[in-house]
C-alpha cells in the first residue's frame, strides 16, 4: 500500500458510511461494557434487523465517549442532522431509540444527554479525537478519519531529524507523569549509537482509578501504532514493543488485531507504505506488577526477567532493551504524535500554557456528578474541571481535595482550586501531573485514611529490591494505621515524617521515591486532621474508628 | 584507560575511568557501610547504605553503581547520610528476626557490624516479626529466612560464579523470599552442587553450616577473589 492507496481506502470508507441514513455508535469500552453495553449493542442490532432498516441503519461498536458514569452511552449520527447522545441506555430504550430515528415514534427524551453541556463544551479532544466515533477493530474506520496520513507524510516528506525537531518544537512532554520533553528524548535515541534500536510504548497503567491509557488502547489502537511507527522512523528503530498491563485483556486483544490488520495492509511490517522503512510491533503483556510501569522494570519484564528496576544511569536512551538504545514513551504521549505531524508543531504548541503544551487526558473519579474520561487543554483550572466538566459535588457537599498522580502524587486542597493544571503548577503544590488520575474528594473523606490507602497500595506493590521502599512502606503504613485507630502519639507523627523524607531520598526507583508523596502532601495541607486524630481522638470526616489508645496511655490507666 | 580526578570529602582523589565510586572510596580507606555489595559479584544497588551526595545532583546516589567522573564532588558522611544509614539499618533489624544473642553469626555478622559501627543503639520502628520457616533439609547447610535481608548475594554467587542458578527470589515487597529452584526444599534440589558458596557470601545468619551453634559461624569471602583471578588472569595462588 502507498499513500494513494491509503487515500482511496479513506474515500471508499467515507462513501460507504454516507450510504447510511443513521449510524448508531455504541460505546464498547470497559466502563460501558460493565454497565451492560454489549446487551445494548445486541438490542440495537436486533431492532435494526427486525425493522428491516439494514440498508440505511448501521450499529457500530466504538470506543469511549467520555461520561463513563452515565453509561452505557450511545451516539446517533444522522445524515444532515446533529449527533444525538443518549445516556443510561437500556436494551428497551435502545429499541425505542431505533424506532424514533426510523421516524416511527417520539424521541425518548429522558435518555438524551444534551451535546452542549460543559462536560463536552470545555473539553478539547486531540488524542481522543477518534475515540467514540470509530470502530477500534476496523482499520478502515481509522483511515477514513485521516489515519496513517501522518506516517505517510513523515516517511515521504520528512527526515528522522526533522521529525524529532517537529516534536521538540511542539513542546510535547511525557504524559506518563514526569513530563520530560518528548522531542529531546527522541533526539537522544536518534543520536545514540547502536546497531539496533527499540521503541517501547508503556501501557502498564497502574494508578488506582486511572484508565486513560486503557481507553486509548481500546478505543483507537491504530493511533498508538501510527505514533510508534513515526517514533521508530525518527529514532531509527525497526522493532517496537507495546507493553500492556495484564488486567487489560480487551486492550491487548484489540491491539493484536490492529497490528495484524496494519501489517496485512502494509502499514506496519516490511516496507511500510512502500518506503524503505521496516517496523514490527509486538505486544507484551504484563503479569500484574505496578512497578513494571517504571521504565527499567518494564524493560526487564519485556526481556523475560523478574520485573525489578535497575539503577539509572545508564538511561534507556543509551542502554535499554538488550543493552541497545531504547525509546520508551507513555501510550498517551505516542497518541499525540500523529496530530502533531498532521497539523504541525505550531498548531499543537498553541494549545496549553507556556511550558505545558497540548492537552491532557484525566480520569475524573470520585465525588463529582459526572465521572469519566476527559481531555482538556493544559492550564485549565481545577475549578473548571470539578464544577463545569464534572458538574460539581453531589449531595450539596463541599469540595475538600483533589488527588492527582495516584500513589505518586499528592492532594490539592480547596484553597488551590484555581490552580492551572500544568506540570509546574502542580509540582509547586507538592503534587504531580502524574499519568492523569484525578480523584475528587468531598468533606466525607478523611485525608489520613486516603494517605493510608495509597501507602497500602505502595506497600503491596513495592518490588522488594531496595530496603527503604520494601520495609519503609510497611513501617509508614503501620504508623498511619496507628493514627487511624487512635493508638498513635505525637512522636509517631514525627517518626512518620522522618521516614517519608528518607524513603523519598534513598529509594532506588520512582515507586519508592514517590511513595511518601500522598502522606507528605496531606500532612502539609491537612495537618489539623492528623492532629485531631492523635490529640483529640477525633476523625473530622467520621471515617476512622479510633477505637484504640496509645500504649503509653494504657499503662497509666 | 584514562584517569579522572574527583573531590571526595574536600580531598582531591584520582581514579581510573570506569571504576565505581565505591571502589575508589574503599581504596582510599573511607569506611563505607555496604550489605548487598560484595567484590567479585555484580552490583545490585539494593541496600542503599552506600548512598552519597554528589554536588550538582539533587538526588542521592548509591556509590556501588555510580561510576567516577571527572570533577565529581562527593560527600560521603554528611549528617543527613549518616542519619539515613542508621534508619535503613533500623528498618532491616525491624523487618525480620535479628536477635543477635541467639544467632549462629553473633560476632561475625555484617549486619551487626554495620549497626555497631554506625552506633545504632535502638530501633524506633515496630518489629514486624513475620512467621518465617527454616529449611534444614540440605545435608550440610541450613536456610533461615528469619535472618535474611534479601541482599541476593546467594542468588548472584550461584548464578555468576558457580553457574548453577539454584537461588532466586519470589514474591514482592516485604513478602519477597529467596527460594531454591522452583520454591522447593533445599535437600530436594537437583541443581544444587552443594558447593557452599552461597553460605560463605551470606552476610548474616540466614545461611549457615548445619551443626553450627550460637556465634560459631564464620564466613570466608576470599575464595571469590581466588576463583576470579584464576578465571580472568589465570593466576591460581590460594592463600596469598
Amino acid at each position: 500500500m502507498n499513500r494513494a492507496d491509503l487515500e482511496t481506502m479513506a474515500q471508499r470508507e467515507v462513501q460507504r458510511q454516507q450510504t447510511f441514513r443513521c449510524r448508531i455508535l455504541c460505546c464498547a469500552s470497559t466502563p460501558c461494557l460493565s454497565s451492560g453495553g454489549s446487551a445494548v449493542h445486541d438490542a440495537i442490532k436486533d431492532a435494526i434487523k427486525e425493522g428491516g432498516f439494514d440498508a440505511d441503519f448501521q450499529a457500530v461498536a466504538t470506543g469511549c465517549m467520555g461520561p463513563c458514569s452515565r453509561g452505557p452511552m450511545i451516539t446517533v449520527q444522522t445524515s444532515g442532522g446533529e449527533d444525538v447522545i443518549y445516556e443510561h441506555v437500556t436494551p428497551e430504550a435502545s429499541r425505542q431509540i431505533v424506532a424514533h430515528h426510523a421516524a416511527a415514534s417520539p424521541a425518548p427524551v429522558e435518555y438524551i444527554l444534551p451535546g452542549d453541556i460543559p462536560f463536552f463544551a470545555k473539553q478539547k479532544k486531540v488524542v481522543l479525537a477518534n475515540s467514540g466515533f470509530i470502530d477500534p477493530e476496523r482499520l478502515e474506520d481509522y483511515v477514513a478519519r485521516g489515519g496513517y496520513t501522518a506516517l505517510g507524510y513523515a516517511l515521504r516528506e520528512m527526515t528522522p531529524e526533522t521529525v524529532c525537531r517537529e516534536i521538540i518544537d511542539s513542546g510535547l512532554r511525557g504524559r506518563g507523569g514526569a513530563g520530560y520533553p518528548t522531542g529531546l528524548k527522541w533526539d537522544m535515541v536518534r543520536k545514540a549509537r547502536g546497531d539496533r534500536k527499540y521503541v517501547v510504548a508503556n501501557g502498564d497503567e497502574g494508578d488506582p482509578g486511572a484508565y486513560m491509557d486503557r481507553t486509548l488502547m481500546e478505543s483507537d489502537p491504530h493511533r498508538l501504532l501510527e505514533g510508534m511507527a513515526i517514533a521508530g522512523y525518527a529514532v531509527g528503530a525497526d522493532q517496537g514493543f507495546l507493553y500492556v498491563r495484564g488486567e487489560y485483556p480487551i486492550a491487548a486483544k484489540r491491539l493484536e488485531r490492529a497490528i495484524r490488520a496494519a501489517e496485512r495492509r502494509g502499514l506496519l511490517g516490511s516496507r511500510v507504505l512502500d518506503s524503505n522503512f521496516n517496523f514490527r510491533v509486538d505486544v507484551r503483556i504484563g503479569a500484574g506488577a505496578f512497578v513494571c510501569g517504571e521504565e527499567t522494570a518494564l524493560m526487564a519484564s519485556i526481556m523475560g526477567m523478574r520485573g525489578q528496576p535497575v539503577p539509572r544511569p545508564p538511561y534507556p536512551a543509551q542502554s535499554g532493551l538488550w543493552e541497545k538504545p531504547t525509546l520508551i514513551n507513555n501510550v498517551e504521549t505516542l497518541g499525540s504524535i500523529a496530530p502533531i505531524i498532521q497539523h504541525g508543531a505550531a498548531w499543537f504548541a498553541e494549545i496549553g500554557t507556556a511550558k505545558s503544551k497540548g492537552t491532557k487526558i484525566f480520569a475524573l473519579a470520585g465525588k463529582v456528578d459526572t465521572t469519566g474520561l476527559i481531555e482538556v487543554p493544559m492550564g485549565i483550572t481545577l475549578r473548571e474541571i470539578v464544577y463545569d466538566i464534572g458538574g460539581g459535588i453531589p449531595d450539596g457537599l463541599d469540595f475538600k481535595a483533589a488527588q492527582t498522580g495516584g500513589p505518586s502524587g499528592g492532594c490539592i486542597p480547596a484553597a488551590h482550586l484555581d490552580t492551572p493544571m500544568d506540570y509546574e503548577s502542580l509540582r509547586a503544590l507538592g503534587s504531580i501531573m502524574g499519568s492523569g488520575g484525578l480523584i475528587i474528594m468531598d468533606e466525607r473523606s478523611c485525608m489520613v485514611d486516603v494517605a493510608k490507602f495509597f501507602m497500602e497500595f505502595c506497600m503491596d506493590e513495592s518490588c522488594g529490591k531496595c530496603v527503604p521502599c520494601r520495609v519503609g512502606t510497611v513501617q509508614m503504613h503501620h504508623l498511619l494505621e496507628r493514627i487511624t485507630t487512635g493508638s498513635a502519639t505525637a512522636q509517631d507523627l514525627e517518626t512518620l515524617q522522618d521516614l517519608c523524607v528518607m524513603v523519598k531520598e534513598t529509594s532506588l526507583c520512582g515507586l519508592g521515591q514517590s511513595a511518601p508523596n500522598p502522606v507528605l502532601s496531606t500532612i502539609h495541607y491537612f495537618l489539623e486532621e492528623y492532629m485531631a486524630h492523635i490529640r483529640d481522638h477525633q476523625c473530622l470526616a467520621g471515617v476512622c474508628t479510633l477505637d484504640q489508645a496509645p500504649i503509653t496511655e494504657l499503662a497509666l490507666v | 584507560m584514562s584517569v579522572v580526578t574527583l573531590t571526595i570529602n574536600d580531598e582531591l582523589v584520582s581514579a581510573q575511568e570506569g571504576e565505581t565510586l565505591l571502589a575508589v572510596l574503599h581504596e582510599r580507606g573511607i569506611d563505607m557501610p555496604t550489605l548487598c555489595h560484595l567484590e567479585g559479584l555484580s552490583e545490585r544497588g539494593g541496600c542503599r547504605l552506600c548512598m552519597v551526595e554528589l554536588e550538582g545532583s539533587s538526588r542521592l546516589q548509591a556509590a556501588c553503581v555510580t561510576q567516577v567522573q571527572e570533577d565529581m564532588i562527593v560527600h560521603t558522611h554528611s549528617e543527613r547520610l549518616v542519619k539515613y544509614r542508621k534508619m535503613i539499618l533500623e528498618l532491616l533489624f525491624a523487618e525480620r528476626n535479628h536477635i543477635c544473642a541467639v544467632c549462629v553469626m553473633n560476632g561475625n555478622c555484617e549486619l551487626q557490624w554495620e549497626a555497631a559501627k554506625i552506633g545504632m543503639d535502638h530501633v524506633r520502628y515496630e518489629y514486624l516479626n513475620p512467621d518465617l520457616a527454616m529449611d534444614a533439609s540440605h545435608e550440610r547447610y541450613v536456610l533461615d529466612h528469619n535472618r535474611c535481608i534479601l541482599c541476593t548475594r546467594c542468588v548472584r554467587v550461584c548464578d555468576e560464579i558457580e553457574g548453577a542458578h539454584v537461588w532466586d527470589v519470589m514474591g514482592r515487597g516485604a513478602n519477597s523470599r529467596v527460594i531454591i529452584d522452583l520454591n522447593q526444599a533445599w535437600g530436594t534440589s537437583q541443581s544444587c552442587t552443594s558447593c557452599g558458596k552461597c553460605v560463605q557470601v551470606c552476610p548474616t545468619g540466614a545461611l549457615f553450616d548445619k551443626g553450627a551453634t550460637v556465634a560459631e559461624m564464620e564466613k570466608q569471602h576470599n575464595f571469590l577473589r581466588w576463583i576470579l583471578d584464576g578465571r580472568e588472569k589465570n593466576v591460581w595462588s590460594y592463600g596469598k
